[in-house]
This record gives C-alpha cells, structure tokens and sequence, in this order.
C-alpha cells in the first residue's frame, strides 16, 4: 500500500469507529426534540463531564494551537492563560447561574435573558448574535478536517472536497445520533487526543533534537524573538495579550452551548468542584505547543502555519502514526463541530422562531426545523470556510468578541439589582455593532487592544449607563 | 432573582491567578532563565495552571465554610 493509502486507511477506521458508537448510542431511543437535543435530561455526571471536556477540546487546540506557536510565536501563549482563568471565572458565575435556572425552570441561555429581563426581543437578539458567532466556530471545525485529510493524503486530495465531505459525515452523524451519541464518542477522542499530545509532543524534538530542552536551546539560539510577545507579528505585544485573556476568559462560559450545560448540571457545588480540577486539563496544551516550536525549525516556510503540526509529524513519523493522530484530529474536529451544529439549529427553531413568528408551532415541528437548520447551517459554514481563509485561532477569535458581548448582561443581571433591560440591550447592541465594525474594517487589534475587548468595555459602559437613567424593573422574586 | 454572592475572600484567591497569568504578563515574558530547559514565560503558565487550582481550591473551602455558618445561623 502506498503511504497515503495507509493514512487514510487509518483515519478512516478511527472515524468509522467514533460514528458506531455513536449510532449505537443513538438505537433504541424514541427521538422527540428533548431526546435529541439535550439527551432527554437524564445525564448523569459522568456523561455530562465527557460532553464538557468534548467540548473544550476542538481542532482549535489541536492544530490551532500549534500553528500559532509555530507562525505567531510567544502569543500563542495567551491560550493556556484564558483556559485556565476561564475555570476560574466559571467558579463565581456558574453555580449562581445554576441557581437561578432551577428556581425559575431554564433550559437555555435564551431562557436566562428572557426570564430576567422580560423582553422576547432581547432574548431573540441573544440567539441571534449566539448563532452568528457559532459559524466561524464550525468553519474552523471543518477547516482542520480539510488540513487533515489533505495532508494525510500527501496532498492527493483536495482541502475543497475533503471539507465537503465533512460537512456530509457531520450531518449524517447528527442526524442520526443527537447529543447522546456524542458524549459517547468523546471518549475515544480524548483518549485518542491525549495519546496524541503527549507521545508527539515528547517525541518530535526527540527525534530531531534529542529532547525539549535541546529543541527549546536551540530555537532561543537561532530564533529568540520568536519565543517571547509579539514573536512574529507586528501587533500582538502585551496589550494585546491581556485583553485579549481578559475577553476570551471571561466570554468562555457565553457560548451557548457551555452556558445551558450548567443548567444539567446535579448541584451548584458540583460546578465549583469542577471549577477547581478543570484547569489541570490544560497542561496537555504544553505539548501542543512544543510541536509547533519544533516544527519552526524543522519545517520552516510553510503557507499556513494550521499545517505545521501534521507536517512535521508526516515527516518524524511511519504513515501509519500519521494516520492514528489524523484520525484523533478528525473526531477532535467532528465531536464539538456536532455539538455546536446542534445547540445552533435548536436555538434557532426553538427560541428564535418560534417564540418571535410562530408562536403556535409543536414540538415535532420545532424538531424539523432543527434539523433543516443542521444542514442549512452546514452549508453556510462550508462556504465560508472555502471562501474565506484565516488561521484557526483567528476564527475562534472572531466567535468569542460575539458571545462575549452577553457578559455584562449576564453578570450584572445576577448580580446588580438596579440593571435594567434598556441598559443590557443597548450595550448589547453597541458592543455587537462595535465588533462588526472593527472587525469588517480590519481594525483588530485597535492600537494593540483586542477589538472585542474595546468592545465590551464599551457595552459595560453603556449598560450602567443606561441602567441608570432608566427605572429599575421588578424581577419576579 | 436574588442569589448568593461569592464571599470577599473567594473573590480575592480568585484575582490571584488573574493578576499571575494575565495583568503581570511583561514581568514574566522573557526566555531566561530557563527551567528545566523550558522557556521563563511557558514554565511561569505551566507552574500557575497548578498553583491556580491550589487558589481555587482555597477558595471553595473558604465558600464551603461559609455556607456552613450561614445554615447554622438558621
């Protein structure tokens, strides 16, 4: 066999393994909306924990991470500061958020501003910005299937059809799975993922360097610049970092999809214990990192830096290897990329058209709906991803200066008695029409400021304001 | 919509990590000295990813003892 036949081979014997486990746990269960969405409710913590950590770890961290450390260099480094220091937040926002969403019987995130502040237009909006923000989110996700398995083929497949087919896998699996099936096939990526990190992450400068300490000696010697803020770029220095830390830890827990997870969650004490263990599960990253460090002297010159990671692995290591660490980045890249695909088309039929245009729509037409927004939103993912490049971390970027944005109404709604609707609008709509402004005008960073995060400054800014020149609401007590 | 607001001294042991890995950044950014032949900057995240988890720990006993005094109050 040639070598690009046993690569694919194997990824595609790891992805065929990830999809039967998720059929399998797909049979036998009656799929009405609730089932499929958020698995019928009745996950236990253990499946709930796997979801979670299905999650956090996405083609971002696998072939982002690196390509960052290998194209951008030191601030790479503002990935490990923001997983960390997200736990940290959830700690003090989370289980209050589970609190609240017990006593007055929330699902979602959407359920949060509706309740709170009363406005169905509010809430509306907050899906609105919330799917928006998932697009870059999954074009990132179908972008790394592409990196995969174009370069698992020796570049005898294209990036194009590669992502095409992705999206009809993606769809395929979803439909026949829901969330269930997905917490399930977390498992084995993480295994996968963590096998990964950690054998490339030793044994790549093994191989060219004899260990971390020599590659790391002689990427200081050669390249010192590189390893320390802004590394390779003009504009990524320090300003950039903290606010760019700043706005990723604190936007985080905004996603929607992690927000309504705290709602399944058993107790509020289980979030704060969680809070506290989750950050030990970003030290994985180091390794990462360390690949992407290698590879800038081993495989310098590359176009993308998305593509250091496989390369030099293609190079270190037989097809074979090549093909186990393709197929653990496909499932990285399938298992949330299915998680997001779904929050977004449920937040769409559910709380967004059917409380806005049709409020007399059943629960089996919702359920349709969403799964014509699967493929729908599938497709516009797709498109962008063939369309428009960026780096992997870029992408993530532009999602979190969206969802950052419910931030203040968020903390203030639960912990600012004399916060109103007007104000959490308005600042919600100044802080969204910032990041699109800045953003479509190629003004990110902003004098070295993170453009999302000059934008929620802004948003706080107005929401006082506004909350105090307008009447304090009743909240139902 | 009335809900527990963390205690003062949670909230602290939780700006520690914040003020380590993020507003003292151009303190730590640098490749020397090396430890355990790991750059300054990377080792300094690695070494506070451990010690944040100690701070939130703290921080939830300092939460747990207080919600035990206020269902004693009761």
């Amino acid at each position: 066999m040639s070598p690009s036949a046993v690569s694919l081979t194997t990824i595609f014997v790891i992805v065929a393994m990830g999809a039967a486990i998720g059929f399998l746990a797909g049979v036998h269960r009656k799929m009405d909306l609730e089932q499929w969405t958020v698995g019928g409710r009745g996950f236990g913590a253990v499946l709930m924990y796997l979801l979670m950590a299905g999650e956090v770890y996405t083609t971002f961290s696998f072939l982002g991470a690196s390509g960052w450390a290998y194209s951008r260099g030191g601030p790479t480094l503002y990935i490990m500061a923001y997983m960390t220091l997200a736990y940290v937040v959830s700690f003090f926002i989370l289980p209050q958020i589970w609190e609240v969403g017990r006593n007055y019987g929330m699902q979602t995130q959407s359920d949060f501003f509706s309740l709170r502040y009363g406005n169905k237009y509010l809430a509306g909006f907050v899906c609105v910005v919330g799917i928006a923000s998932f697009i870059p989110y999954l074009q990132l996700q179908i972008t790394g299937v592409g990196i995969i398995v174009s370069i698992a083929s020796f570049d005898g497949i294209g990036r194009t059809p590669a992502m095409a087919m992705s999206v009809v896998l993606l769809v395929a699996f979803v439909f026949a799975s829901g969330v269930r099936a997905v917490a399930w096939v977390s498992v084995l990526k993480d295994v996968l993922m963590v096998f990964a990190a950690v054998s490339i992450g030793i044994g790549i400068p093994y191989i060219h360097f004899g260990g971390i300490g020599l590659m790391f000696a002689a990427l200081a010697h050669s390249r010192p610049a590189h390893l320390t803020m802004p590394g390779a770029t003009a504009n990524l220095g320090h300003t950039w970092y903290i606010s760019t830390v700043l706005l990723t830890s604190l936007g985080f827990y905004m996603w929607p999809h992690a927000f309504g997870a705290a709602f399944t969650a058993k107790s509020g004490d289980t979030l704060r214990r969680n809070a506290v263990v989750m950050p030990l599960y970003t030290i994985t990253l180091v390794f990462i990192f360390i690949v992407g460090f290698t590879a800038v002297l081993v495989v310098p010159g590359l176009p993308n830096g998305d593509l250091s990671l496989l390369t030099i692995i293609r190079k270190s290591f037989p097809p074979w290897f090549l093909g186990v660490i393709g197929g653990a980045g496909a499932l990285t890249a399938m298992v949330p990329a299915a998680i997001f695909i779904l929050t977004a088309a449920t937040l769409f039929a559910k709380n967004l058209y059917r409380p806005l245009f049709a409020p007399a729509m059943t629960d089996d037409q919702v359920a349709k709906l969403a799964r014509v927004m699967v493929v729908v939103l599938g497709l516009i993912s797709l498109c962008f991803a063939i369309y428009r490049s960026a780096t992997l971390v870029s992408l993530l970027l532009t999602g979190y200066a969206g969802v950052t944005q419910f931030f203040p109404g968020v903390v203030l709604g639960l912990y600012w008695k004399r916060v109103t609707m007007s104000g959490v609008f308005a600042g919600m709509i100044a802080g969204v029409a910032t990041v699109i402004f800045l953003m479509l005008s190629n003004r990110d960073p902003l004098f070295g400021w993170s453009a999302g995060f000059v934008a929620l400054c802004l948003n706080f800014l107005i929401t006082a304001l506004v909350s105090m020149l307008t009447p304090a609401i009743v909240v139902p007590e | 919509m009335r809900v527990k607001k963390p205690s003062v001294g949670a909230l602290l042991l939780g700006l520690i990590p914040f003020i380590a890995m993020c507003l003292s950044v151009s303190l730590w950014d640098r490749i020397d000295p090396m430890i355990f032949g790991i750059p300054f900057n990377l080792f300094w995240l690695i070494a506070w990813i451990v010690l944040s988890t100690l701070c939130m720990w703290a921080a939830y006993r300092v939460e747990v003892a207080r919600d035990k005094k206020d269902f004693g109050a009761q």
